[in-house]
């Protein structure tokens, strides 16, 4: 069985995944989820809008946990597992984007300022297979781009 | 024509878990402030209904449920969605018909029953962000209010016990409130030992969803001395939006504006929604004898104290602990106790808030009375960039 997005085309998997958000080809500015229609900036009336790869790197803006199960439509079974979330900062982009953080990393270590990089990991699985998601986990010190 | 709109009367269902529908505490809290205002309900020319999203097509259509409920008698009509400002937009649309001339006396109600936990995702839409940030990322309200709260923690070095104290002070306030929905005081051990829900934010920290109803009678200054009611004076109503790049990470959103080719806002999103009442009122920070502010979590009052000009950024913390936003201080926050002690109502509660104020600068709050109460304003803040405050003077 193979794994299938959470959500079509607001991610790229493969090696070196990335968020697929949208940049302004006149001022610039991005967005997340894209927004191809039309252009966020009040002082631009540009409607050329483009896909656009997000960072893959940024420093955690802020993070929290979920010790309670969410309600539905989140998916998390019978062993339901409390689970991190950060906001992290993208300094390119100039923009904060909240995701779970990787599992497997202990909450105690997390600090606002780390720099995170985007994965894509297991959210849940059904008789369908595993589905993924974006997740953000913490760069090993001393680790090259 | 006066250009003074006033609350003439104020009334409200008590908070709770009732299981009633929404249309019996609406009525209620409608019969309740013109009982208040002395209006009679044939009096009414307008009525201004806060939606909720929790009942069906009559909680989509509030306006015409409440006069229905009511007894149809003619009124004009209007109904008001606007997340957690709902019941404001609502103020805001009654007061404009008032101040065109267009009606005489306004009814605004907001009302709504809420389940029990988390409030979730009301439609099974994958193109809905509202649904897609519990599927892809299971952002509940409470993670949002745990990401501000770290926030506050890194940028001010605000601790656990600093919020803590914020729900001891509004349990203390409330304890008397025949409206409110938790009458207990809590102690800071019995705030730090709750369960943790969204770190650092524990049970007792982030307020609870309720069912409530509140309403008001508003008019201008001189219908008012028509009747028996005692009227205080509508100074500043603002909702307002983001200006771009709202750089706050609003619920429901999984990403704030791109600040890449503006790179900051003349003023953030939430400095903005209280100081642009505060300044179509000409009522500076100072003048405010209290304030009734959204402490979704108990994080989020002390960024309020700062979002309204109370005190400097970092400044909360040691405004809270020097008694001043309690009784006795130089502006009481939250005197109803806040959503800590009545748990929101989506719809009521930014109408409950301006009954609050009301009722303190008339002298009429018992027990939770501010002395010599002059000046207040209201505050909240909602999903999809919604905020909003009303100013209210004697
Ligand atoms: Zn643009």
């Amino acid at each position: 069985m193979g794994s299938r997005p959470v959500v079509e085309g607001w991610f790229s998997e493969g090696e070196e995944p990335a968020l697929t958000g949208s940049r302004c080809t006149q001022c610039g500015t991005f967005a997340f989820p894209k927004q191809l229609a039309f252009c966020s900036n009040p002082h631009c009336d540009c409607d050329e809008i483009e896909e656009a790869s997000l960072s893959r790197r940024g420093t955690i803006w802020s993070y929290t946990n979920s010790m309670y199960k969410p309600p539905h439509p989140y998916v998390a079974g019978d062993d339901f597992k409390p689970y991190a979330l950060a906001a992290v900062e993208l300094e390119h982009e100039k923009m904060v984007i909240v995701g779970q953080v990787a599992a497997g990393v202990a909450y105690e270590s997390l600090a606002v300022g780390d720099e995170v990089e985007l994965v894509i990991e297991r959210l849940f699985s059904d008789d369908d297979g595993d589905v993924v998601t974006w997740k953000w986990r913490p760069v090993a010190e001393g680790a090259s781009s | 024509m006066s250009d003074r709109i006033v609350v003439l009367g104020a009334g409200m269902h008590p908070w709770g878990k009732w299981g009633k529908s929404f249309i019996e505490y609406g009525v209620v809290a409608a019969k309740a402030a013109l009982k208040d205002a002395g209006v009679a309900w044939k009096d009414v020319d307008f009525v201004s209904g806060a939606a909720t999203m929790r009942n069906g097509y009559p909680g989509y259509v509030p306006g015409a449920t409440f006069a229905k409920a009511l007894g149809w008698n003619g009124a004009q009509i209007a109904s008001s969605y606007a997340a957690c400002a709902s019941g404001v937009q609502a103020i805001a649309a009654a007061r404009a018909q008032l101040l065109a001339g267009l009606c005489d006396v306004a009814l605004v109600v907001g009302s709504d029953t809420t389940p029990k936990g988390f409030l979730a995702a009301t439609t099974d839409d994958p193109d809905d962000p509202n649904w897609m940030r519990f599927r892809a990322v299971g952002a509940t309200n409470p993670s949002y209010f745990g990401l501000y709260a770290r926030r506050r923690m890194a940028e001010h070095g605000s601790t656990r016990a600093d919020f803590a104290a914020v729900k001891v002070k509004n349990s203390r306030h409330g304890l008397t409130n025949p409206y409110a929905r938790y009458r207990k005081a809590f102690t800071k051990e019995q705030v730090l030992g709750a369960k943790i829900v969204s770190d650092p934010l524990g049970l007792l920290d982030i307020c609870a969803t309720s069912d409530g109803a509140a309403a008001l009678i508003l008019c201008r200054e001189e219908t008012a001395k028509k009747f028996s009611g005692n009227p205080v004076t509508i100074a500043g109503v603002s909702t307002v939006t983001p200006q771009f790049p709202d750089l706050w990470l609003d619920m429901p959103n999984f990403a704030t504006d791109s600040a890449f080719a503006v790179r900051t806002p003349a003023r953030s999103f939430r400095d903005s929604i209280a100081r642009t009442a505060l300044e179509e009122a000409g009522v500076e920070p100072g003048d405010l004898d209290l304030a009734e502010v959204y402490d979704l979590s108990t994080a989020l009052e002390l960024n309020w104290y700062e979002n309204i000009g109370l005190c400097e950024p970092g400044g909360a913390e040691a405004m809270l602990h020097d008694g001043q936003t309690t009784h006795g201080g130089s502006c009481v926050v939250n005197p109803s106790g806040g959503l800590a002690c009545f748990g929101e109502a989506v719809p009521a509660q930014a109408i409950a808030q301006v009954c609050e104020v009301a009722w303190q600068l008339r002298g009429d709050a018992g027990d939770r009375q501010v002395e010599g109460a002059r000046a207040g304003v209201t505050g909240n803040q909602g999903l999809f960039g919604h905020g909003s405050s009303v100013v209210l003077t004697k």
